[in-house]
């Protein structure tokens, strides 16, 4: 297999589950919107600070409303996480790599690129919305379905999960970082409004809402959380789960290749070091410190990957 | 209509015109969602774009296809005995059958080549031939294309296609199959690797990259034949030997089926500002380590001031007259056929010795006084740049258009392998068709189309 085709379906799947990740933000920064009076706009900011686009939007708006806020994320050619841009990139690494993707995994994504590009051609208006990041959703998640059915289990997806893992982890360490301070156990008294709209939006902005039900109760409480969130194994967006297949689908590559390589130590070490401890360890840590501390851990672990099953020449 | 056609007719007049336009459409939605497309060069964002595909095929009998077949065998062997002689002894310039200045001055000659002898002496591996029919048993030949010819990937979908689309008719009639192409092709890629190779060949397939207009193609390729799609950066030379970057090391390479131009093959060795070739590959090649198809310098074959001699190359190589018919050509590098030809500018073709894709050329009947006058500027500017061709009257083949079937003009080009153990022709070919009333440039980069071309098996 060429390194070029390792990188490909790597920042392949990264990008879909970008676009994918950027969907259910937007979804979620709506929603706060629709449930609260005024003051949405410090939302929409945290919303973008989460998929790191705040400055750029910053230096192109001199005013952040909801409409530029959409337009922004969705399809603005100035944003390279946008869903388009993000849909885009995805599928011209998929072009690149074609002949290692199956013929339905290259149709899905050739097709939800063409249905996105056109859902995303002109403005969104609100009204239009949901359907338009319901569409989003289906049609990435349709490339995973083909790509879960269809794909030989050998290191072509390895690399593709690789991708998939080390966007999602980014993903959801990026928003407990810009939300840590609500998760605090110092933070505003318990159970009042604001909190509770707060941690709402953590939880729905990783589909985790009825998750959370099923394991925790009714109660929502800051402490469940962070728990959720970063240790639990059975929420498939916690940083562990993600951790977890990250160390794992390195190991198949070294079982695969027969050579032990230092991205598979940092992976191991990655879920040694900060996996392996209960969310009390992680609140004196410092919760904010420990997620900083798992962001640069998480890049150090991509560049790693990049020159161990060379990427690039 | 002709005879061939009759068991086609006999179906589609009892088809629904409505159900049959439903079918042309499902036809591009599925080209669209497989992404069978080209890239237009100079159009805004190099947007990629469907080729229009007609659903009514473009059919050949047996005994046709026998002929066309022949003749196709014997002009590929002379292409391939005159690039020997020319990058080595040059006996037909000695016999004075060609000018010298035809080769030495001409920018497809590549000197590099003198001497060097290609694994199994193959120098065109692949050879597209185009052909148009002026009448019940006249095929001219309308360029040959020995460097890097395309459009096989559209024999193969518009095939695949067609048989998806309308199963019964392959039940009513035998077709040949084409299918097996992509097999074809890396059986005789590997068959040509150098001979030191032991165990089975390793093959890769070289595209300038995703950007280039027949990307598509090459993945295609590389993907039916089961071997690494390739590009300049993935390359490197290892201990002498042509290698790729994998994910667990250099790997060596035997054949690179390369669908990346001459010039820029090696940045050492040709054109220095390349990004798309290979440092020191050219020096690999010509120790012999590595197999490169087609062969560098293979233009000199395919020239179109060239072409004009291919009658005598034939003979000159076969010791036979040519099966297939030459269009005549006047080579305005000539004094007396210049002055014809700027005397008769209305009448004729007029293409650049080295253009392609239908740019740069003059289609003499089909253009106003205005661009006739700006022509002929630029034909006495550069005159052996040029040459001519009398508009033939083509004939031509049914499409599906608005009003129903009507009559557009047409070419073939069939697909030729070469390899030690023989010549292989597949029975089928590119059909390009303009899809304008009337024109006569099939070239998809100016509107034209593809439909199915079916030798029966008669």
């Amino acid at each position: 297999m060429l390194g070029k085709t390792a990188n490909g379906l790597f920042w392949m799947y990264r990008y879909l589950e970008r676009a994918e990740n950027n969907a259910r933000l937007i979804e979620t920064g709506q929603r706060i919107a629709l449930t609260r009076s005024g003051g949405a706009q410090d939302d929409w900011a945290s919303v973008m600070q989460t998929t790191g686009t705040l400055a750029g939007f910053s230096g192109k708006h001199a005013e952040l409303t909801k409409e530029n806020a959409i337009d922004w994320m969705l399809r603005d050619p100035d944003n390279p996480s946008s869903v388009r841009a993000a849909v885009e990139t995805a599928r011209q690494n998929a072009r690149m790599v074609r002949t290692a993707l199956t013929a339905e995994v290259w149709s899905a994504m050739n097709g939800c690129y063409i249905d996105v590009k056109q859902a995303l051609a002109r403005k969104v208006s609100e009204r239009d919305l949901p359907a338009v990041l319901g569409l989003i959703r289906q049609r990435t998640a349709l490339v995973r379905g083909a790509t879960h059915g269809t794909m030989l289990r050998n290191d072509m997806y390895d690399f593709a999960r690789l991708g998939t893992f080390l966007e999602r982890a980014d993903n959801t360490a990026r928003i407990l970082d810009t939300k840590y301070y609500v998760l605090l156990p110092t933070s505003a008294p318990v159970g009042s409004q604001l909190d509770n709209v707060q941690w709402e939006t953590i939880l729905r902005s990783v589909s985790g809402e009825s998750g959370y039900r099923k394991v925790y109760g009714q109660n929502v409480r800051p402490r469940d959380i962070a728990t959720f969130l970063i240790l639990d194994l059975r929420m498939p967006r916690s940083l562990n789960f993600c951790c977890s297949k990250l160390r794992d689908n390195l190991g198949y590559l070294v079982s695969d290749y027969g050579a032990r390589l230092a991205s598979f130590g940092l992976a191991d070490a990655l879920c040694r070091r900060f996996m392996s401890h209960d969310v009390d360890a992680i609140f004196d840590y410092g919760l904010h410190e420990y997620i900083q501390d798992v962001v640069s851990s998480l890049y150090e672990l991509g560049q790693q990957i990049e020159v161990d099953y060379r990427f690039f020449a | 209509m002709r005879r061939p056609y009759d068991a086609f007719h006999k179906w589609f007049e009892k088809e629904d015109p409505a159900r049959l336009r439903a079918k042309q459409r499902e036809a591009e939605e599925v080209f669209r969602l497989t992404g069978i497309t080209f890239n237009v060069y100079g159009s805004e964002e190099a947007e990629e774009r469907l080729i229009p595909f007609d659903i009514v095929p473009r059919v050949i009998s047996g005994r046709e296809w026998q002929r066309l077949s022949r003749g196709i065998e014997q002009r590929v062997v002379a292409i391939n005995a005159f690039l020997h002689d020319i990058y080595h002894r040059q006996e037909i310039l000695r016999a004075g059958r060609i000018p010298v200045e035809m080769i030495e001055r001409n920018v497809a000659f590549l000197p590099e080549m003198m001497g060097v002898s290609p694994p199994g002496g193959v120098y065109t591996h692949i050879v597209g031939i185009d052909l148009v029919r002026t009448g019940e048993d006249d095929f001219f030949v309308l360029e040959d294309n020995a460097r890097t010819p395309s459009g096989v990937s559209y024999m193969l979908e518009n095939r695949e296609t067609m048989l998806r689309m309308f199963p019964e008719l392959f039940a009513r009639e035998k077709v040949c199959n084409v299918s097996n192409y992509p097999m074809r092709l890396l059986h005789s890629l590997a068959a040509c690797a150098p001979r030191e190779t032991h165990d089975t060949p390793t093959v890769a397939l070289l595209t300038p990259g995703i950007y280039n207009s027949a990307y598509f193609e090459h993945s295609f390729l590389a993907n039916q034949m089961g071997v690494e799609l390739v590009e300049g950066h993935d390359l490197r030379v290892v201990d002498g030997r042509l290698a790729m970057r994998t994910t667990r090391g250099y790997r060596p390479i035997d054949v690179l089926y390369r669908r990346v131009d001459d010039e820029f093959l090696d940045p050492l060795n040709f054109r220095r500002d390349s990004t798309l070739g290979v440092p020191g590959i050219f020096d690999v090649y010509r120790a012999g380590k590595v197999t490169l198809a087609n062969a560098p310098g293979t233009g000199i074959a395919d020239d179109k001031a060239i072409y004009s001699y291919m009658p005598d190359i034939v003979e000159f190589y076969t010791g036979e007259k040519a099966i297939l018919k030459n269009v005549p050509t006047w080579r305005c590098s000539e004094p007396d056929a210049l002055s014809y030809v700027l005397e008769h500018l209305a009448e004729l073709v007029v293409k650049e010795v080295h253009g392609s894709g239908g740019y740069g050329m003059l289609v003499g009947p089909a253009s106003s006084k205005r661009e006739i006058e700006a022509f002929r500027k630029k034909l006495q500017s550069r005159p052996g740049n040029y040459i001519a061709q009398p508009t033939l009257s083509l004939s031509t083949v049914p499409i599906f258009a608005k009003s129903g079937l009507a009559p557009r003009h047409v070419d073939l080009r069939p697909f030729v392998l070469v390899s030690p153990g023989g010549i292989k022709i597949t029975p089928g070919g590119l059909t390009r068709v303009a899809m304008k009333k009337g024109s006569l440039v099939v070239n998809s980069s100016q509107g034209g189309g593809t439909k199915d071309t079916w030798v029966l098996d008669d």
